[in-house]
């Protein structure tokens, strides 16, 4: 449980560094609003790959798993399960 | 001969009148569509006694926008493209420099449209396209034109914080596109994928040859370039043979391993430019598109559109950069050095444009057009003027262009030309700011931007939203207890670049 909170905050940072102006623990329509654009997505998952040494590839990168940082974090984690 | 950039219309619309020429998912237009509208614009245009004048276009991105600019361009005006993407402030620069007694919106702008500083009247896209066509009026209007006279004005990056606005004449529009054309393969089969925003001249590449050749050109919704899948999905649907987007675009779809999903099935003609195609995420194009013919294009706002073209058809080196190559036909680029003569062989020196492709300069600045374009050194016989781009450059050892360096500090980020200065000015606008410097981070493609004052920096962030566009948005804020200075009192950018130590940040 812990480890979820620090890699969740990890992601929220990550997130927050893009776009300091956002609620990233509220917002759920980030590409539906077209927050997020595509500089943003190349940032992130680079970040991602990075922290969390998981490899986001295209067909994942769906509005569904880059609405909201919870959808994106269940992202991460289902990748991480399946290594 | 042509003195006319609709002359490809007024030409195709006889041969191809049902072909869809423009579209999008919302809206197809054929040829006699964008005929019949834009000649209803002008005419509209006409009777309100507009001629020879800049026309604001303010819609959203859509076949209707484009067949606007043509009905401004009919009537005998030059057509200054806006967009929502821009924040106000700098639309308000954009209207006070160039005075425009029209502007013409669409219902998803008109609300904002109205908000705007602007003195003149605005009018609706359907209001304005529905009336009747005065073809004698519109044919004197016509036969008065000359290929010396703008056909638009699209706003560049200052360092000074205020937008350069380019204007470019039928004469060097309609040599751009006969050249890119000869140089891309472009025919009638041509199917366009367009990326770029429509208030740049990037879009020049699409939208005039589409008209030349009876092509068609498919408007790429925005959102696509986030979603590879889907965006690769979108290519295979409208059978896209030919796409001109700036590299980041390209890179979105190859890095993330999109071709193991879906691979373009029609593509064939691919070209690139504004920036660096790092050579790992080029090979991942050309090895999912081993048939396809691959472009680097490169040229200033200043120059039309582009004016140097490469194809990549040997294997490159790792390491090195893909050429510029060479310029287009009826261009010559003039590589100088700091004595103004010509750079020798090796030599790195600046890279000036000479030739029928020069923009006519900045609109409503003399001061800043006669910095950048000036008399030819090499030339002291009679007026000739060439453009300064400010980029350096060398010939390698194949004899191709290659790009080295800015003189200035000018970025390319997104495949947009920005001036950090720019950036710089908007942030020292805001009243708790008291010095900010902005670097570019280029291994990670980032703009850093540094400042001293007492405003936090998501509330620096919020405010900076409603005076830069989106791209020139930094991408990192830093907040420092004093400002690194050189020697000689300046902003020290190699300490910005380098990251700022923990010294500057204080606390």
């Amino acid at each position: 449980m812990e480890r979820k909170v620090r890699e969740m905050e990890e992601l929220l940072e990550i997130l927050e560094d893009l776009h300091p102006e956002v609620d990233f623990t509220t917002c759920d329509r980030l590409i539906d609003d077209k927050i997020l654009d595509s500089f943003d997505i190349v940032s992130v998952i680079a970040e991602i790959n990075e922290r969390f040494d998981v490899a986001i590839t295209a067909e994942k990168i769906t509005p569904e798993n880059f609405n909201s940082a919870k959808a994106l974090y269940a992202l991460i984690q289902k990748l991480e399960d399946g290594e | 001969m042509q003195n006319n950039v609709l002359d490809y219309l007024n030409d195709i619309v006889r041969v191809k009148p049902d072909k869809t020429a423009f579209a999008d998912p919302r809206r197809v237009m054929t040829f006699a569509q964008v005929y019949g509208q834009s000649r209803a614009i002008a005419t509209f245009l006409h009777r309100k006694g507009i001629e020879k004048q800049p026309v604001v276009v303010f819609m959203g991105k859509s076949p209707e926008e484009i067949t606007a600019f043509f009905g401004v361009i009919a009537a005998g005006n030059f057509y200054v493209p806006i967009d929502e993407e821009m924040p106000s402030v700098r639309i308000d620069l954009i209207l006070e420099n160039v005075k425009a007694g029209m502007l013409i919106c669409d219902a998803s702008t008109e609300q904002a449209a109205r908000q705007l500083r602007f003195q003149g009247e605005i009018v609706l896209y359907e209001d304005a396209c529905g009336g009747d066509v005065d073809e004698e009026a519109l044919q004197k209007i016509y036969d008065r034109a000359i290929d010396t006279d703008p056909v638009y004005i699209v706003f560049t990056s200052g360092s000074t914080g205020v937008p350069k606005g380019v204007a470019a004449c039928h004469r060097s529009v309609i040599d751009y596109i006969e050249q890119l054309s000869e140089v891309m393969g472009f025919d009638e089969n041509t199917v366009f994928g367009n990326q770029t925003p429509l208030y740049f001249d990037a879009c020049l590449k699409e939208l005039y040859p589409t008209l030349k050749f009876g092509a068609t050109t498919w408007l790429i919704p925005r959102e696509l370039f986030t979603l590879p899948v889907k965006l690769v999905e979108f290519l295979n649907e409208h059978k896209i043979n030919t796409i001109c987007w700036v590299v980041s675009a390209l890179t979105m779809v190859s890095a993330f391993e999109t071709f193991r999903t879906v691979t373009p099935q029609y593509l064939r003609n691919i070209a690139f430019g504004s920036e660096v195609f790092p050579l790992k995420q080029f090979r991942k194009w050309r090895e999912a598109l081993p048939q396809a013919k691959f472009t680097n294009l490169y040229g200033p706002t200043e120059g039309t559109g582009m004016c140097c073209y490469y194809r990549v058809e040997r294997e490159l080196q790792d390491g090195e950069p893909i050429p510029i190559g060479r310029p287009f036909k009826n261009t010559e680029i003039l590589l100088l050095n700091e004595k103004d003569e010509r750079a020798a062989a090796g030599e790195e020196g600046e890279i000036c444009i000479r030739g029928t492709s020069l923009t006519l300069g900045y609109y409503n600045d003399f001061e800043r057009t006669r910095q950048a374009f000036v008399q030819n050194p090499l030339n002291t016989a009679y007026p000739e003027m060439i453009y300064r781009t400010g980029d350096i450059g060398r010939l390698n050892e194949q004899g191709e262009l290659v790009f080295v360096s800015r003189k200035d500090y000018q970025i390319k980020h997104m495949g947009h030309r920005i001036e950090l200065g720019e950036i710089e000015a908007n942030v020292n606008l805001l009243e708790p700011v008291k010095i900010a410097g902005c670097a570019y981070d280029e291994g990670k493609g980032r703009i850093m931007l540094y400042y001293v004052g007492e405003i936090s920096e998501k509330e620096l962030a919020e405010a900076l939203k409603d005076r830069l566009p989106r791209y020139m948005m930094p991408n990192r804020i830093t907040r420092l207890e004093k400002m690194p200075f050189t020697a000689n009192g300046k902003i020290d950018r190699a300490a910005l670049r380098s990251g700022v130590s923990q010294e500057w940040k204080g606390r």
